[in-house]
């Protein structure tokens, strides 16, 4: 009986442990195809005051990530994007960083100095944030398929192999086949054309 | 020293998404004295702001600010801070959560013509759970002080 009452001890203490960890959680939430909607577009501007706009990236995978310097959160996220910009930049993916700073690149910039930040980021406002349903929250986070749909959105920090396996997910997939009297441009791998 | 406290009232309330900030009731005050107001705010659970003076130069801190006029501020009083552990930041971050108060001491003048002085502040914060983060916001506050000889 004794043994059994320390037993039922030791498993409410390990429940109670385990309900005080509050690991990043797991989201892995590719949507079908059919339920992807396209991806709003946006043209703004990098720290070198060029044009970045959204629809250039049509044909790659994207993770588009809205974020700001004063955002804990986003700090942790920072370093996992640079690897994912470093390991799958030569399969068809890109990183886009979009900075909600109020301060704009008098705070941005010195922050993607240091922390040595290796892929593009453009400086937002409330115009893209609407674009995007009132981005309230930092981060947020939207995977995007080759095609310039929204596959997944995730507001909030969630785990590394979360976008990891999107990622992964859509470079897999195969591309979506063009309609019927379309041509490929040569040289453009993902741009089409409608035959005359 | 006179010690006027902000009662907190349901109507008083205004809501700022996580932040209740209660709305400044009239605090009496003498000439020629220094007065103690309290802000007590309360902060959603789970959610914490930065502290007057954030250990890292990127995080906003929170920041009480009064327009000078009339009654001038002498001292803005903040909490002891609590020790959170938070992954993007090496040791421990003071923040402030849950519910906690900012003093503020202002100087009435003996000069001052006895009646109804209003005086506007600000108070600037950028709240955060360990998830994510709420953009940074100001908020306008009026604190009516009734100034008696």
């Amino acid at each position: 009986m004794r043994s059994i009452r320390r037993w039922a001890l030791f498993a409410c203490a390990v429940a109670i442990l385990a309900s005080c960890e509050s690991p990043i959680p797991d989201n892995f939430q590719i949507k079908a195809v059919s339920e992807r909607k396209p991806t709003p577009d946006f043209a703004l501007k990098d720290a070198t005051g060029a044009t970045v706009k959204l629809s250039d990236y049509k044909g790659k995978v994207v993770l588009l990530n809205f974020w700001a310097t004063w955002c804990g959160p986003c700090k942790i996220e920072i370093p996992w994007f640079m690897d994912f910009q470093k390991s799958y930049k030569d399969r068809d993916f890109a990183v886009v960083g979009v900075s909600m700073d109020e301060d704009g690149w008098d705070a941005v910039k010195p922050y993607v100095e240091e922390k040595k930040m290796n892929y593009r980021v453009v400086l937002g406002n409330d115009q893209v944030s609407q674009l995007f349903g009132s981005i309230d929250s930092l981060p947020t986070t939207i995977v995007i398929d080759r095609e310039g749909r929204i596959a997944s959105m995730h507001i909030g920090l969630v785990a590394k192999s979360t976008y990891q396996k999107e990622i992964e997910k859509l470079l897999e997939a195969p591309r979506d086949v063009p309609k019927t009297g379309a041509v490929r441009v040569p040289g453009s791998e993902f741009a089409w054309l409608r035959a005359n | 020293m006179l010690c006027a406290f902000l009662a907190v009232s349901s109507l008083g309330f205004a809501q700022t998404s996580v932040l209740l900030i209660p709305k400044p009731e009239p605090v009496a005050a003498k000439a020629g004295t220094t007065v103690e107001v309290k802000l007590p705010l309360q902060l959603r659970e789970g959610y914490h702001v930065n502290t007057n003076m954030p250990p890292d130069p990127y995080l906003i801190p929170l920041r009480l600010t009064w327009e000078s006029g009339p009654v001038t501020v002498a001292e803005i009083v903040y909490p002891k801070p609590e020790m959170h552990k938070v992954d993007f930041f090496a040791g421990q971050l003071p923040v402030f959560s849950g519910h906690f108060e900012l003093i503020t001491r202002f100087k009435v003048p003996a000069s001052i013509q006895p009646g109804l002085v209003n005086v506007a502040g600000k108070l600037r914060y950028q709240a955060c759970n360990d998830r994510m983060c709420l953009p940074p916001k100001t908020i306008d506050l009026t604190l009516p002080v009734s100034v008696s000889r």
